[in-house]
């Protein structure tokens, strides 16, 4: 038996990756073709590479269909429901930080708080007839966060890219999104509310409670937290 | 498994029937429009929201209220007594061992001249219909907390925004903690408040809440700046409300002393005085009958006046078996312009059976 690592298939995030278990003596390389999403570890025996996207990752962590998973936090909070139970964290890896906000026109200028969007999503419903529109793709986190800090009268409308320009092109009034460095949401002419962080996300390796972990899984596992510590 | 116990089902409806209720029925798949207009997002939550091509967003009925407030609305029979029974879904994102669908039958009354007795008649039918099961009763008053909130010597928006969040606690006592002064004007709102022109500051109109909707709030914002604070003293009213946790008669005389430095209770509490009357002429022990200043502020229905809950008094561990309410405010919403007092109450007959020991 062997322990499945699911690592994002592409990109920075992928690059990011293999640094980090590089830098701890693991060996993680796509096999064969650059197309070919299979790959290996080594430095450890027992382990085996499994490359997907990092949007599917937490799916498959709480199916159990793999034991360890790199992804971001966010994804998790947002995809995987009492995560707590059903993932651990194993190490927070230290890159792809981004926040997870709520951001709302600059020229609105009577809006800083949490408390200024419930009262101005209260009178826009009375103005307008409809609850002002929040754009996101982070629907579950989104409501919770609202929820938890008495926001009301706003609705979600999905928003699966350029979440930043709903604004403008007048599908939202607010949006809720991720971002690092904040550039985009100020070309766009947005501002993050003082008090609108729902996440602060990185890269982060989970392991799965769901999965079966055999004996010899656990000898593995421990083998490779000695490595990764 | 789900329990469906038709005994119950079946001997509840007839019940009701006998007592002039009226068998209606209610589509599973309900336009999620109307309920997330309701309840606003967090119903996403707690409902199970599919789609339909042609007509969009449809939800799982997570109660039956709406669609018989609504029929009902179309009819305007006066007064009218229904009753109904059937599945109800509840999506659980936090909790797996919560049931995701169960039975509810219920029972509704629409108008009357009495709403006192209409309380009185809707509780103690419930209760009936539960005879033979040990009960622990609670009760409440939306209907008190309302007036007292209408009845603060403030401004007219801050008693309206108490007013939108009497349902949310967290979020009313936020407000009442900065509209008592209790809690510091964030920094940036001073700073705001503090220019001459800061709509010099708003460029660059986006979207469609417009650059007057951002004026007209921060004129809102200067009156109540100017305002002064809700009293020390009529906060802590508004806490011993919250805070009551007595018997009816008890709180009834708490109330009344209250009342004496907040009259705008006055007509609530002689509301209250009126039902326990009417539940005692219809033989319910009001001496023991619990009361709490803050029941049913987080359940799922908009309730605004009366509210009660039946819990097995030896399974603390189980839901109440039946929960209702006064809900007038809702007609309102859903009338188009009408309303029409309105108070109901439905009862689980699965959690019914299993306290029976008959699951």
């Amino acid at each position: 038996m062997t322990i499945k690592l699911g690592v994002p298939s592409k990109g920075r995030l992928m690059e990011k990756t293999f640094d980090w278990f590089a830098a701890r003596g693991l060996t993680l390389r796509k096999s064969g073709q650059d197309r070919e999403y299979s790959g290996v570890v080594e430095g450890i025996d027992g382990v085996e590479l499994v490359l997907l996207s990092a949007g599917e990752i937490p799916r498959e962590l709480a199916a159990g269909r793999l034991h360890l998973g790199v992804t971001g936090s966010d994804l998790v909070r947002e995809k995987v429901a009492i995560w707590e139970q059903r993932l651990g964290e194993v190490a927070l890896m230290g890159f792809g930080g981004a926040d997870l906000i709520i951001a709302v026109p600059q020229f609105w200028v009577d809006v800083d708080t949490l408390d200024d969007l419930d009262a101005a999503a209260a009178a826009f419903r009375s103005r307008h007839g409809f609850r002002l529109r929040i754009a996101t793709k982070y629907h579950r986190l989104v409501r919770d966060f609202l929820r938890d800090n008495g926001v009301a009268d706003y609705q979600l409308v999905d928003s699966q890219g350029a979440t930043e320009g709903s604004v403008k092109n007048e599908t939202a009034e607010a949006i809720a999104d991720i971002t690092s460095t904040g550039e985009t949401l100020r070309a766009n002419g947005l501002k993050i509310l003082s008090d609108g962080l729902i996440h602060a996300s990185q890269a982060t390796l989970f392991k799965s409670r769901m999965a079966e972990w055999s004996d010899d899984d656990r000898a593995v596992m421990a083998r490779l937290e000695a490595m990764i510590d | 498994m789900t329990v469906k116990p038709t005994l119950e089902t079946n001997r509840l409806l007839t019940l009701f029937q006998e007592h002039g209720a009226q068998v209606v029925h209610a589509d599973i798949l309900q336009p999620a429009e109307t309920l997330l207009d309701l309840y606003g997002e967090d119903i996403r939550a707690r409902a199970y929201v599919t789609s339909d091509p042609l007509r969009g967003e449809m939800m799982l009925r997570p109660d039956f209220t709406v669609p018989v407030v609504q029929m009902h609305m179309d009819s305007g029979a006066d007064p009218a007594r229904y009753t109904y029974a059937g599945e109800v879904f509840r999506r659980q994102e936090h909790d797996p061992s919560r049931p995701i669908e169960y039975s509810q039958v219920g029972y509704e009354l629409f108008g009357g001249h009495d709403p006192a007795e209409a309380d009185a008649e809707v509780f103690t039918l419930i209760s009936e219909a539960l005879e033979g099961t040990p009960l622990r009763a609670a009760t409440g008053d939306i209907g008190i907390l309302m007036a007292a909130v209408r009845g603060l010597r403030t401004t007219d928006d801050r008693k309206s925004a108490l007013l939108r969040h009497i349902w949310r606690p967290r979020r009313f006592r936020a407000l009442l903690d900065r509209f008592g002064g209790k809690t510091p004007v964030p920094a940036t709102r001073a700073a705001l408040l503090a220019m001459d022109d800061p709509m010099a500051k708003a460029v660059g109109e986006a979207g469609l809440r417009s650059r007057a909707e951002v004026s007209v709030r921060i004129d809102a914002l200067r009156a109540d700046a100017k305002a002064p604070p809700v009293s020390a003293e009529e906060l802590d009213l508004l806490d011993t409300i919250l805070g009551l946790r007595e018997t009816a008669p008890m709180v009834l005389s708490i109330l009344r002393d209250i009342a004496l430095d907040l009259p705008a209770i006055d007509s609530a509490v002689s509301q209250m005085a009126r039902r326990l009357d009417a539940l005692s002429r219809h033989g319910v022990d009001v001496d023991s009958l619990e009361f709490e200043g803050s029941f049913g502020r987080t359940s799922l229905e908009y309730y605004d006046g009366f509210v009660f809950g039946l819990y097995a008094a030896d399974r603390p561990d189980l839901p109440p078996v039946a929960t209702g309410g006064r809900y007038d405010a809702l007609t309102a919403v859903l009338g188009r312009g009408r309303s029409v007092p309105a108070v109901g109450g439905v009862i689980r007959p699965g959690l019914l059976a299993e306290i029976r020991g008959q699951a």
